[in-house]
């Protein structure tokens, strides 16, 4: 099953990336690791006249400490996140929701970058980026600006980059001491896709409270939506159990998913739920070490 | 005389199994289909084509990834291994020889997939446990055999590389 035809140009530079956007317009899309992108093409869900590689673009790649934020490059691949030392130690719910995309071979070719600009609803990057309120460095001609991930993900498939610009670095900003984070997951058994997830950033007090939590549901609407009544329900509150239990319970209001093949819009409900339980509870867990 | 191509092809180097091959690709040729196409090695097999079975998979760069969803020109300049580089001077591979031991198949389709993928996880686990090995090999499937002799296989492959290590 081949693509159409398309006519390919691998990038030496973000800049020249940026000159050949402009010069094919909306005839063009911009090719990181492909994971998505070739896909849909085969699929004639997307025939793009000119595809622009990133792929030879140097200094795209990799995991880094910049100031108060972890920087990583837009062609990292999952892989490397989940297996980054620093993401282990900084941010282990952001190498657990790496860790959890696809298969090991997707996840050697699949890249960050890619994967927040498809916006996906069912994809698992775009779900802790939002709960760890992560930006995305976005590159014109005019220069550089940054989106946060609560307006970066707009609708299926439709994100804040414009038709000029090159998502060129996510920025997580590296969470204090007495933060947790964690993501878990129901995966659809045959494709691994998100059924319904669930990504938690949560502050612990020394006094075992709760300073705030910022949590994102995915599966449960078209972009990752935040659970603000759990948020809303763990803040200033002792992170014991019960009180753990009876905020996650708030987990779906408000949310309106889809009914699918596999899941029924009540049991995403459900399962929304304990899947934000079970992430709390691992990211206090780890708030405490 | 033929109407010219709308789309210029793309000259590629790329290196297969230590050989290198240069060549002019239409953009839209998948790289599995490049290997077994254009230089005729039809070890690696198309399985789904949608990049879930696995049978594609060869290493790109040292790395198992699925050629059925990589263009042939994102793979320019870059080292590829497929199955029958595996083998050295007559000799198979122990991960070769573990499926053929252990019966780690039946009608052997994906068969060249779980090699390339079990070959990898070896590489940087040389001793993994059942259930590492049954999460490794996730992205390849077997519609034949269960699993239970695959994974016997990659076991037996396993305890062979590491007593080969220690000598």
């Amino acid at each position: 099953m081949l693509p159409a035809s398309f006519g390919y140009v691998a990038a030496r530079s973000v800049e020249e990336a940026l000159q050949l956007l402009a010069k094919h317009g909306d005839d063009a899309k911009l090719l990181a690791g492909g994971h998505s992108l070739i896909p849909a093409m085969k699929l004639r869900l997307a025939s793009p006249r000119y595809l622009i590689d990133l792929g030879a673009v140097p200094g795209l790649r990799g995991v880094r400490v910049d100031g108060d934020s972890l920087a990583i490059g837009a062609l990292t691949v999952h892989a490397d996140i989940a297996a980054s030392d620093l993401v282990r130690k900084q941010l282990p719910g952001l190498a657990d929701a790496a860790s959890m995309i696809g298969d090991v071979q997707v996840r050697n070719r699949g890249t960050v970058g890619g994967s927040v600009a498809h916006a996906d609803p069912a994809a698992d990057l775009p779900v802790i980026l939002t709960a760890l309120n992560a930006s995305f460095v976005l590159q014109s001609v005019a220069g550089n600006r940054t989106v946060a991930a609560d307006e970066f993900f707009i609708d299926f498939y439709t994100t804040a980059i414009a038709a000029n610009e090159v998502l060129t670095e996510i920025r997580v900003p590296l969470p204090p001491p007495g933060a947790g984070t964690a993501y878990a997951k129901l995966p659809h058994p045959a494709s691994g896709y998100v059924v319904v997830s669930a990504g938690v950033l949560i502050l612990r007090l020394p006094s075992g409270q709760c300073a705030s939590a910022r949590i994102a549901l995915g599966g449960m609407g078209s972009k990752p939506i935040r659970a603000t009544a759990t948020e809303a329900a763990l803040q200033g509150q002792p992170l014991t159990g019960d009180v753990i239990a009876r905020a996650a319970a708030k987990a779906a209001e408000g949310t309106n998913p889809d009914d699918d093949f596999y899941a029924s819009a009540d049991y995403k409900r459900q399962v929304a739920t304990v899947y934000t339980r079970r992430a709390i509870e691992a990211a206090v867990e780890r708030a405490k070490n | 005389m033929a109407a010219k191509a709308e789309f210029e092809s793309i000259p590629i180097t790329i290196t297969v199994n230590g050989v290198k091959h240069e060549a002019l690709v239409e953009p839209r040729t998948l790289l599995v289909y490049f290997l077994r196409e254009n230089l005729g090695l039809t070890g690696t097999h198309v399985g789904c084509d949608t990049s879930q079975c696995g049978a594609c998979t060869i290493h790109l760069n040292g790395r198992a990834v699925k050629s059925c969803t990589i263009l042939a020109v994102q793979a320019n300049g870059a080292a590829i291994t497929t199955i029958e580089g595996l083998a050295h001077n007559g000799s198979l591979h122990p991960v070769q020889e573990g499926f053929r031991e252990k019966h780690g198949l039946q009608c052997g389709y994906c068969t060249p997939g779980m090699i390339m993928t079990a070959v990898n996880l070896l590489e940087t686990n040389p001793n993994p446990s059942e259930e590492e090995i049954r999460h490794a090999l996730e992205g390849n499937l077997c519609r034949c055999t269960g699993y239970i002799n695959i994974v016997e296989s990659v076991k037996w492959a396993a305890e062979k590389m590491r007593k080969e290590a220690q000598r």
